[in-house]
């Protein structure tokens, strides 16, 4: 079947089996390798992309279905040279080691922050009626919001700085994130 | 997954319409769970008709004080929607609990409820099983069972419906609006699911060619207390092992109202209505919770790896009760 899929703003036509998925179709038929295929189940986020601005997950998601829609990837959030501030935020902050989660992990963060901008809550908020602004989003916040984005090399502490950064917060570093991140686990659980 | 045709429906009609000519076809919106199932090829349709873009993306207040949820709100938009986190806090926090955010954004109310279970041995196909292959066995029963029921299985399936939207529904009597040829219909959502029992090939009492429409939340004046506690392996994105929805009506100390619902404990969600009923007119301290729990599991009938989850399930409702009890919010 053809498709036409908006993708960081280019359109492409697409002549796809409908059982084509949305990663499979900016990977493998549009040369566009940043989402990345961990699981293909849904369950670790590395494939993760913006449609219409949210944040899905494009194995789940069937590229026939997409027609119109604006798709967002990695490759579409820098200006020309100049980094997003998510990725200069990652880089800045030892956001990954092995890089494969990246992508997935800098696309949620974008979402993740327009979201608390629009006063959405998560299950950790403890008032539903005023959701964090923010400068107040605790490391808990954070940990619940990105809880659908794995990392295997376990580089948390380095995006939770990232994140902590670029929503203008002054993060600790990445090591002495650690040791804060440990007591305070011991106090929240 | 197999090479099924694709068609997007224009309308209802013509939806209902197409899922009737070609009786292998199955409706997909938001497909976090459909898309899944393809991939291990538990589903095979023929044809998908794409119901995403349907008019039924809204959320209305009816005459009658009810809310309605079209069937294709997103679970995002039903958990930030200014109502539900007011008057149903239960059910916002029911949602947030589960999955991520990037499958609350595309998974729909409808297909929430249509999820299936993700018992290990259902998805996958190298095992036999009733659900997926009606008369081959169940290897739950005699393998690794920690996740599976506890109240309402059968010989034949020991599945845990997975869904925590559904939970708070539960708790909510809440109804499902569904149109097929013959016209609408509403289902109670207790009646909704089904348990097992020598058919559990069949999660629900949908009927062929029906298609959800909407779910309607009748008005309840003590929703405000209403929480949602959610017990799982690991904090988040995690399927619950067990799970509370509560709501407490005080009057003083005294009981006028409650409303409870488990998770995680059978094949449908489990309306704990022997203990609500125990409850009405009682105070509210913890003795009678502990009854009340006691109540709600009298009937567990544990499997040899899922014992605790009678327990759990225990202390999850003195918990949830407790909080509601003093005017809900986070439990």
């Amino acid at each position: 079947m053809n498709v036409t899929l908006t993708v960081n703003g280019e359109q492409h036509r697409l002549t796809i089996e409908p059982r084509v998925t949305l990663l499979d179709a900016l990977r493998e038929y549009l040369g566009k390798g940043g989402s990345k295929k961990g699981c293909d189940h849904g369950q670790c986020g590395a494939c993760t992309v913006l449609i219409d601005g949210q944040r899905v997950y494009s194995c789940l998601a069937l590229a026939i279905m997409q027609e119109g829609k604006k798709i967002v990837t990695i490759e579409g959030l820098a200006t020309g040279n100049t980094l997003h501030p998510v990725q200069a935020a990652f880089i800045e902050n030892d956001g990954f080691q092995c890089g494969y989660c990246t992508p997935g992990q800098i696309c949620a963060t974008v979402a993740l922050i327009e979201e608390v901008e629009r006063g959405c809550a998560s299950a950790v908020t403890p008032e539903l009626h005023h959701p964090p602004v923010l400068a107040e989003l605790s490391e808990g916040e954070i940990k619940e919001r990105l809880s659908g984005n794995l990392c295997r090399c376990s580089a948390y502490n380095g995006i939770i700085a990232a994140v902590q950064q670029v929503i203008g917060q002054q993060p600790p570093s990445p090591l002495a994130t650690v040791m804060v991140s440990e007591s305070k686990d011991n106090k929240v659980s | 997954m197999n090479n099924f045709t694709y068609v997007r429906a224009t309308t209802l009609s013509d939806a209902v319409n197409q899922a009737l000519t070609d009786r292998k076809s199955t409706f997909i919106a938001g497909g976090t769970n459909l898309v899944d199932r393809l991939k291990v090829f538990l589903d095979e349709p023929s044809q998908l008709i794409d119901i995403s873009r349907l008019p039924m993306q809204s959320i209305e207040t009816l005459a009658d004080g009810s809310l309605r949820l079209g069937a294709l709100v997103s679970n995002t938009a039903v958990a930030d929607n200014r109502e539900i986190r007011c008057n149903y806090p239960l059910l916002a926090r029911a949602i947030l609990s589960g999955a991520s955010q990037q499958i609350r954004n595309m998974a729909t109310v409808g297909g929430n409820l249509l999820q299936r279970t993700r018992c290990p041995y259902y998805y996958d196909t190298a095992f036999p099983c009733n659900k997926r292959r009606p008369g081959t066995g169940c290897p739950a029963i005699t393998g690794i069972n920690r996740n599976h029921a506890i109240l309402g299985a059968s010989e034949d399936c020991v599945a845990v419906h997975p869904s925590d939207m559904c939970v708070a529904l539960a708790a909510l009597d809440a109804v499902v609006e569904v149109v097929s040829p013959q016209g609408k219909r509403q289902i109670p959502l207790a009646d909704f699911h089904r348990l097992p029992g020598n058919m559990p090939q069949l999660d629900t009492n949908l009927q062929l060619g029906e298609l959800i429409t909407g779910v309607i939340l009748p008005p309840l004046s003590f929703g405000k207390s209403g929480v949602y506690l959610k017990i799982r392996d690991r904090a988040s994105y995690s399927f619950a092992l067990i799970s509370v929805a509560a709501a407490v009506n005080l009057q003083g100390e005294q009981i006028q109202d409650v409303r409870l619902a488990l998770g995680g404990v059978a094949h449908k969600p489990w309306r704990a209505t022997d203990a609500e009923a125990f409850l009405v007119g009682k105070s509210a301290n913890a003795a009678n919770f502990t009854e009340a729990a006691d109540i709600a599991l009298h009937s567990a009938q544990p499997l040899p790896h899922n014992g605790y989850k009678v327990e759990l399930a225990k202390r999850a409702i003195r918990r949830a009760l407790t909080v509601s009890a003093q005017g809900g919010g986070i439990v």
